[in-house]
């Protein structure tokens, strides 16, 4: 009798503890419809807008301990859309991307911090064209009913990763600097 | 009093420095469009706008002084319906000098790509990206420079027959001089 109801206590607290697990460690899915990730540059000091339109995030982000949130993005660099079919491939070869060797430009973070309400600082790896560097910047993370947004940007210097060779090395011609928007939007 | 046999000095400099910029603007347009994509070929785009930018300022000014101005007479052994169509081709002129440009200046605003003129200044961009307008004022651009080239064609080689052929001594009325 007594062991009945120990394993009937067991099994009734297990259940609950599973349960309780998805409200403090939240893995959400992303909202690839809601989410945007792009970057600007200036060419001959003209500002271009341009887009990645498809790429994955896996964000596990702790509300209530964000240094043990995990973040990791993964873009699909052929999905490059400046509003021109002919430079959106121009920027697919070698000298650019190089995407036929390195699909894929890919983050992870390796900090999460809090600096402030709904307010994060990033560090992690980002990896382009085969090359990894550290990068930091701060991020905003708001929660909207079951949504949350992460927003945040990052300069980059493409030169770094080797983006833009040989007569494009030229930083009159494409700035060194380049900013990466990012506006994720993930459900629970 | 004599009649004035000449425009201002003012217009005909404005004349011959727009002539020269719509020259070097239209070898650019022509050869920048075939190019392979190429640090050169974007040089050769800003250049082409700034000029563009820069002879739509100058037309500006130019209508205004000529407005305000009193253009010579034509030789007198022109005939009255060759006056007719040398008046309609220079109007004509004038509202292609603003056209051209301005569907420029609108084509690569729809495109997303303001003029940062002289690599420096901003230019407002009026109208916001709109990927099916740029296509349309593409079209249009090229056509008015089409357009343009035959009237400057007429324009130049009425002027050559006028001077070599009439020996009508027309080119004085754009030459400075007194």
């Amino acid at each position: 009798m007594n062991i009945f109801k120990n394993t009937k206590q067991l099994l009734v607290s297990a259940t609950v503890i599973a349960m309780a697990i998805p409200a403090f460690a939240a893995i959400s899915r992303l909202d690839s419809g809601k989410s945007t990730v792009g970057i600007i540059f200036k060419q001959m000091n003209v500002p271009v807008d341009a887009k990645f339109k498809k790429f994955s995030a896996v964000i596990d982000y702790n509300a209530g301990k964000p240094e043990t949130s995990k973040a990791s993005v993964e873009i699909d660099l052929a999905s490059f859309d400046l509003g021109d079919p002919e430079y959106n491939k121009e920027v697919l070869k070698k000298e650019w991307f190089n995407a036929a060797q390195f699909p894929k430009a890919s983050f992870v973070a390796t900090s999460m911090k809090m600096s402030g309400t709904g307010k994060l600082d990033v560090n992690g790896t980002l990896t382009i064209k085969g090359k990894s560097a550290n990068v930091s910047f701060p991020m905003s993370v708001k929660q909207e009913g079951t949504n949350q947004i992460f927003d945040g940007s990052l300069p980059i210097k493409r030169l770094a990763f080797n983006i833009g060779e040989g007569e494009w090395k030229d930083t009159s011609m494409v700035a060194d600097e380049v900013t990466i928007k990012f506006h994720v939007v993930t459900t629970q | 009093m004599t009649a004035k046999n000449r425009y201002p000095t003012p217009l005909i400099a404005l004349h011959w420095l727009i002539a020269i910029l719509i020259v070097a603007a239209f070898a650019l347009g022509t050869v920048m469009t075939d190019m392979r994509i190429s640090p050169t070929k974007l040089q050769y785009y800003s250049y082409h706008k700034w000029l563009g930018v820069t002879v739509l300022a100058l037309v500006a000014i130019r209508l205004l002084a000529r407005l305000f101005s009193t253009a010579p007479a034509y030789p007198d052994t022109m005939g009255n319906w060759q006056k007719k169509v040398a008046n309609a081709t220079h109007i004509l002129l004038y509202v292609l000098m603003f056209a051209v440009p301005l569907s420029g200046y609108f084509y690569t605003s729809a495109a997303g790509y303001p003029v940062v003129y002289l690599g420096m200044f901003e230019l407002p961009t009026i109208i916001g990206p709109d990927p099916e307008l740029k296509h349309s004022l593409k079209e249009l651009h090229e056509l008015l420079t089409n357009v343009i080239l035959a009237l400057v064609s007429l324009h130049v080689l009425a002027a050559l027959k006028h001077q070599f052929v009439d020996k009508d001594g027309i080119l004085r009325r754009m030459m400075p001089g007194k």
